[in-house]
Order: structure tokens, then C-alpha cells, then sequence
């Protein structure tokens, strides 16, 4: 699949910028841009496969939620350090519910019951990164998180 | 969405030609998926060692299939790659599924 999604590599070497549509379709080429690029390619697979089940997740919530009633762009900035990637992510969108994140509690399991066909997403987001932050500045909405892309899952 | 469908014996089996089930795609997969199971019966099993990438949303629309199959047919897994095992695992969703380590014979070779 090609994707003509430019990435900037500035401002800084180890970091990427990519600027994208708020639609599902944009989310899958654009994170398909960024983990092409030769910095994302160098991760362990593992930590790059979560980094990017993480990034898709957060990506999703801001395309179904805050632009649920107007459209808008999603800025995404990624920083490769030694102890991961460090994730920023910014959108203009409606704010969080009371201003802050969702808790993300996994809804209980019963295999013969009802079972859940979403609310996975903030789920997997807390237990995949780590420094999870979330503050509305403005009229701007700035997720940020760390991904450990060294190491294998903990769980 | 490329889903191709085999029957073996009374089983269904259905191999998911991509390599990713997300947001973009979720609601596509789940219609092509009712589609193709609405007129059988007996067992369906989803292959899914060509999928490298699956979100909240593809495994959302993985347990509505099964839900849409109805409480007399399972829906059945097989060939989880490493990604997607993950998701299945931290959502203890690989409680609800029976889930195969390969695809069905001949089903590698299909397509």
C-alpha cells in the first residue's frame, strides 16, 4: 500500500511530525507513514507493534469522540529517546469529559453473557504506556504519553 | 476487507487476506463476514496468520461476529500473530475464543 503521507523528520534527528485529517482512513495511512520510516523500523518488533496498537488507540478515541460533531487535524510528534518513544499528540477537538482522561476499567468477561464490542481502547492505553498525561490548553487537546519500545510486556 | 471462505466437512473456514483489522476497516469486515457465514451452519473458523495488525475496534468487530453467529455456533481462531495475540490476551478476550495455533489443513495452501 503506498502511502504518499509525508513525515517530517524535523526539528530534530530521533524525531517525527506528521499532521493528518481527523478520519479512520487517515489514522491507518498515517500510522502506516510513521512506522515505515527507518527510525520506527529499528524497533524491536515487539515494542514497535505495541507502539503502534497504543498510537492507533489514542489516534481513534480523538477521530470518534472529540471530532465527533466538527472535523479537524490531528498533530502527531514522536521522539525516539534511549528509554522509548515519547508520544505528543494534539488535536482541536471537543475536550475530554470533565476535563479529564477516561479511567478505562475492562468491563467484566462472561462468556455466556453480553460481552463487550468496545471500551477496550483507554483500557489498552494505560496498560501499554507509561506518564500519561492529558491538559486542554486553548482550544487544543494535548495527549501525551511514553511507550517503552526496549523491553517485552511486563504482563 | 479480503475474506476467503473454504468449507471442510461441516467446519467453515475463513481466512482474512489482509494485513490489518482496524478502525478504518471494522464495520466493512463485520458485514463480509455476516455475509458469508449467514447461509451455513455448523462450526467457522476465522484465520488470522495473515493479519499483523489489529485494534480495539477490529477486535470489537471480531466479537460481534461471534455474537452474530448466535449462541449454537462458535466462532473459532487460529494463526494469531504476535500483536494481535496481545490484544486478545491483556482484554481476556482469549478466554471467549477457542483458539488455534494454525489454520485448518489445506488452508495454508488456499487462495
Amino acid at each position: 500500500m503506498g502511502c504518499a503521507m509525508p513525515v517530517d523528520l524535523s526539528p530534530a534527528e530521533g524525531t517525527l511530525r506528521l499532521t493528518i485529517p481527523g478520519d479512520p482512513v487517515a489514522v491507518r495511512e498515517g500510522l502506516q507513514a510513521l512506522f515505515g520510516t527507518l527510525l520506527l523500523r529499528s524497533l524491536p518488533e515487539e515494542g514497535r507493534g505495541t507502539a503502534e496498537l497504543v498510537l492507533a488507540e489514542a489516534l481513534n478515541n480523538i477521530v470518534e469522540h472529540a471530532y465527533a460533531r466538527h472535523s479537524g487535524e490531528i498533530e502527531v510528534t514522536l521522539a525516539l529517546d534511549p528509554q522509548g518513544l515519547v508520544c505528543r499528540i494534539a488535536d482541536t477537538g471537543l475536550p475530554m469529559p470533565e476535563g479529564k482522561l477516561p479511567g478505562g476499567e475492562l468491563a467484566p468477561i462472561d462468556p455466556t453473557g453480553d460481552l463487550p464490542e468496545g471500551g477496550f481502547g483507554w483500557f489498552l492505553i494505560r496498560s501499554l504506556s507509561q506518564d500519561l498525561d492529558y491538559r486542554r490548553e486553548g482550544m487544543r487537546n494535548l495527549l501525551s504519553f511514553r511507550l517503552d519500545t526496549k523491553q517485552s510486556d511486563p504482563r | 476487507m479480503e475474506l476467503l471462505a473454504e468449507r471442510q466437512g461441516d467446519m467453515l473456514v475463513v481466512r482474512a487476506a489482509q494485513d490489518r483489522i482496524d478502525a478504518a476497516g471494522a464495520i466493512q469486515f463485520k458485514d463480509r463476514m455476516r455475509e458469508i457465514t449467514r447461509d451455513s451452519t455448523g462450526r467457522v473458523v476465522l484465520d488470522l496468520s495473515q493479519v499483523q495488525f489489529l485494534d480495539s475496534s477490529g477486535l470489537g468487530a471480531v466479537v460481534a461476529v461471534m455474537k452474530a453467529l448466535g449462541p449454537e455456533r462458535r466462532l473459532e481462531l487460529s494463526g494469531l500473530t504476535p500483536t494481535v495475540q496481545k490484544v486478545f490476551r491483556l482484554t481476556r478476550m482469549d478466554s471467549v475464543f477457542l483458539i488455534h495455533a494454525e489454520a485448518p489443513d489445506g488452508l495454508r495452501d488456499a487462495g
